[in-house]
């Protein structure tokens, strides 16, 4: 009777918590800081520098929200999360959003009650093998061993691709994507499979890259945006148009060098309202008139972090493929600033 | 009678030989070599084979020692400057060793003060652990605590004192109220008074935040090894007391207490300290309402400290076993009560026993401090798989970073084996 008590009030005072943080925009207004999740480590994508400074594409969502919300970009508290660790932490109001490599899913965003505000990456799965295996497309696989990291969605669509091709393949269930790389590298296995950003992002380090070549097939969907909790929409909100905002800024040429200029005036409507000198977009948002703008200077528009972070230039050298411009025959296409 | 004999015995000698060095093959190395790598041929065989494999791995991994690259900003230019050749790129402890010490965000102007709390920490156990050294130091090991929280936490040295102010009033409200109306209210009156001291010293603390006031470093901060040090040296200092009472609390005659003991232990070993550290990390943060966030340091002490302590115990309660009958019927005889008879015969003699389980404990605890990693804390372990690893310039370097964290732990606990072996000779009172 008594521990029956006991858990009934612990199960009220953990919904009264979930339903007292309705409001996270002003919570982060009254803290400060905004609190965003990202990983504990995939380069490119979200690593603290050797001052401990965070680095990254995912990273440089959530300093586009601070700037947007809070006015400054640094005015961020990254929480490092793991695959294990990350949703709860966004369900119990530990961190206000989560940038954090993750794939939109059904189930994750019906099922654990999460909102992701939009992709902005378009990851799909690949395989890596080494050049003198003499493979070109991975449909020459048949009998192939496999590395691969157990427990994940890349196991069951590696499976499926298989099948569906009619050709077999021996896995070599792993744990993590190092030791993965490390069996590989070993030659312990002919095909290493995980996301294509992943595979180039391991490529670039190994100590011959050129030795090896991630196959042209795509064989899956993984989308991987940011994403906020159910049941606060305003926030859900201020995350997806901050990052649509990126995404706009790109396509109407606005970059954190330009856009000083563009703000004291500009012949195209769209992006006097994207910068704030017409129009009141920022009011309906609950925030101020310049957010857009803050967000885009912190570290430019989408295309400038995408390649300052993972593009061509860099040690990962990602080309742009589906995330580019609907224009330029991408997928990236924001709703317009009206 | 020697006058005689030497007038009428010639030969007798008068003057002692020098002792001659005893046979090559008796003496110094050849004798120890002989003794112990070559009794036998099989014996021989082995340690041949032991010899050529030693010799193998040395020559195999001292160039990849000795060519290590020590100065270089990322794994590429390490592998640019090899060419090729085998050897470590040691720029990576270089570049990052501060975060694999520190952590990831703790600022780099402030790594005096964890370091300072470090030796002071060396300081501050001496008296405890070495019973030659003066008993005025032990002074300093009472004040080391409070010393080490605002050292490494920062914030106004008020907060500390107060603390400290509470718990001695605690102590003489407790010593005073127990002479004259027993234990129980006692405890009861200790803690009242702990806590309204403490309470009031909040307001003071609070109205003067800038006084001798270091940088405030959130628990978020910590990191690295001396986040494994914090929590191994808070834990195994907590847990010992606390595994005491459980011990005792186990043997206890009173059942509402040996049942609570019971049962506080067994659950606790029936269940594994990574689903605790879960618990501590996840489900905690939906009991408790947003603002009133337990500290996530603190969270994972308190799950440490409750684990090793039921260990502990269970070590402890195989002390308390291995002694006779007749110490207790012994200390009973002499008429004194139950605290004085545990703490003056019985207790000594059970911790004496005791000792290697302890430590045994102590050193597994230490080490299971790098399980924190999976629940996203950057410890040793956490900082290298996760943001060591998973960086652009470092990923792909494993042996140097992970050997650099088998260093430190190894010495750690070889120093704390060490001592316990030392420890047990110093208490060896009897089968001498």
């Amino acid at each position: 009777m008594k521990k029956s008590v006991i858990l009934g009030a612990m199960t009220v005072a953990g919904l009264a918590a979930g339903a007292a943080s309705a409001a996270t925009l002003d919570d982060v207004q009254a803290r400060g800081t905004l609190n965003c999740g990202v990983t504990t480590g995939v380069p490119g994508f979200g690593e603290p520098d050797a001052d401990g400074v965070w680095q990254g594409f995912d990273v440089a969502v959530c300093r586009a929200v601070a700037a947007a919300v809070l006015g400054d970009g640094d005015a961020v508290e990254f929480v490092p999360t793991t695959g294990k660790t990350r949703f709860t932490a966004l369900a119990s109001g530990e961190i206000d959003m989560l940038a954090r490599n993750t794939t939109w899913t059904f189930s994750r965003d019906v099922d654990l009650k999460f909102e992701f505000v939009g992709v902005n990456y378009y990851d799909g799965q690949g395989f890596m093998v080494p050049s003198d295996l003499g493979v070109t497309s991975a449909a020459d696989l048949d009998g192939a061993t496999v590395c691969i990291q157990t427990g994940t969605t890349t196991e069951l669509n590696l499976a499926d691709y298989f099948r569906a091709n009619g050709i077999t393949y021996e896995p070599v269930p792993v744990e993590t994507g190092s030791e993965a790389t490390q069996l590989f590298l070993a030659g312990s296995c002919d095909v290493y499979t995980t996301d294509r950003s992943a595979l180039a992002a391991q490529r670039a380090n190994f100590p011959t890259p050129s030795d090896y070549m991630v196959l042209p097939e795509v064989v899956s969907k993984e989308p991987l945006g940011p994403l906020v909790r159910h049941g606060d929409s305003d926030w859900g909100d201020i995350v997806r148009w901050t990052l649509n905002a990126l995404i706009t800024a790109e396509e109407l040429g606005v970059t954190s060098e330009n856009i000083e200029e563009l703000s004291g005036g500009s012949s195209n409507p769209e992006v006097e309202r994207l910068v704030g000198s017409a129009g009141t977009l920022g009011e309906m948002l609950g925030l101020d008139a310049e957010w857009a703008k803050r967000a885009i200077m912190v570290g430019g528009n989408y295309g400038e972090i995408f390649a300052s972070n993972i593009g061509e230039d860099t040690n990962i050298g990602l080309a742009r493929g589906l995330n580019a411009q609907w224009t330029d025959g991408g997928l990236l296409y924001s709703p317009p600033f009206r | 009678m020697s006058d005689k004999n030497s007038q009428s015995v010639s030969y007798v000698r008068e003057t002692f030989l020098e002792q001659s060095p005893p046979p090559l093959k008796e003496a110094g190395v050849v004798k120890w070599m002989r003794e112990n790598l070559f009794s036998g041929w099989a014996n021989s065989l082995l340690t041949i084979v032991a010899i050529y494999f030693v010799v193998n791995i040395i020559i195999d991994v001292w160039p990849w020692f000795a060519n290590g690259v020590w100065n270089t900003k990322s794994l590429a230019e390490c592998r640019e400057i090899l060419q090729g050749a085998n050897a470590a790129c040691f720029s990576v402890l270089q570049e990052r060793g501060n975060q694999m010490l520190f952590g990831i965000a703790y600022p780099a102007d402030q790594y005096w003060r964890p370091t300072l709390g470090f030796v002071l920490l060396f300081i501050a156990a001496g008296p405890v652990l070495f019973n030659k050294l003066p008993k005025q130091m032990l002074y300093f090991s009472a004040a080391y605590p409070f010393l080490a929280f605002w050292l490494i936490w920062g914030g106004t040295i008020l907060t500390p004192i107060m603390i400290a102010l509470g718990l001695i009033a605690g102590y003489y409200a407790f010593t005073n109220v127990e002479r004259l109306k027993g234990f129980a209210l006692g405890v009861v009156a200790g803690v009242a008074a702990a806590t309204v001291c403490v309470w009031l010293g909040g307001f003071i603390s609070g109205a003067l935040p800038g006084l001798i006031a270091l940088e405030v470093i959130p628990s978020r901060d910590m990191g690295g090894f001396m986040l494994n040090m914090i929590l191994g040296t808070i834990c195994v200092s907590l847990s010992l007391p606390l595994g005491i009472l459980l011990a005792l609390g186990r043997q206890s005659d009173l059942p509402i207490i040996k049942g609570i003991c019971v049962v506080f232990i067994e659950f606790i070993r029936g269940v594994p300290l990574i689903t605790l550290l879960f618990v501590a990390s996840v489900v905690l943060a939906y009991f408790f309402p947003p603002g009133t966030n337990l500290d996530l340091i603190l969270r994972v002490i308190i799950m440490i400290t409750m684990f090793s302590a039921a260990y502990i115990a269970e070590v402890i309660r195989g002390g308390l076993a291995a002694l006779p009958r007749g110490q207790y019927e012994a200390g009973d005889s002499l008429g004194l009560d139950y605290a004085q008879n545990m703490r003056l015969i019985i207790l000594p003699q059970a911790l004496k026993i005791s000792i290697p389980g302890i430590v045994n404990v102590a050193v597994g605890l230490f080490k299971d401090t790098t399980l924190v990693s999976v629940i996203s804390m950057f410890d040793l372990v956490g900082a290298i798989r996760g943001p060591i690893l998973g960086s652009t310039d470092w990923t792909g370097v494993y042996w140097e970073a992970f050997g650099f964290a088998a260093l430190l732990f190894f010495v750690i606990c070889y120093g704390i084996s060490q001592y316990s072996q030392w420890l047990e000779r110093q208490l060896r009172t009897d089968h001498r």
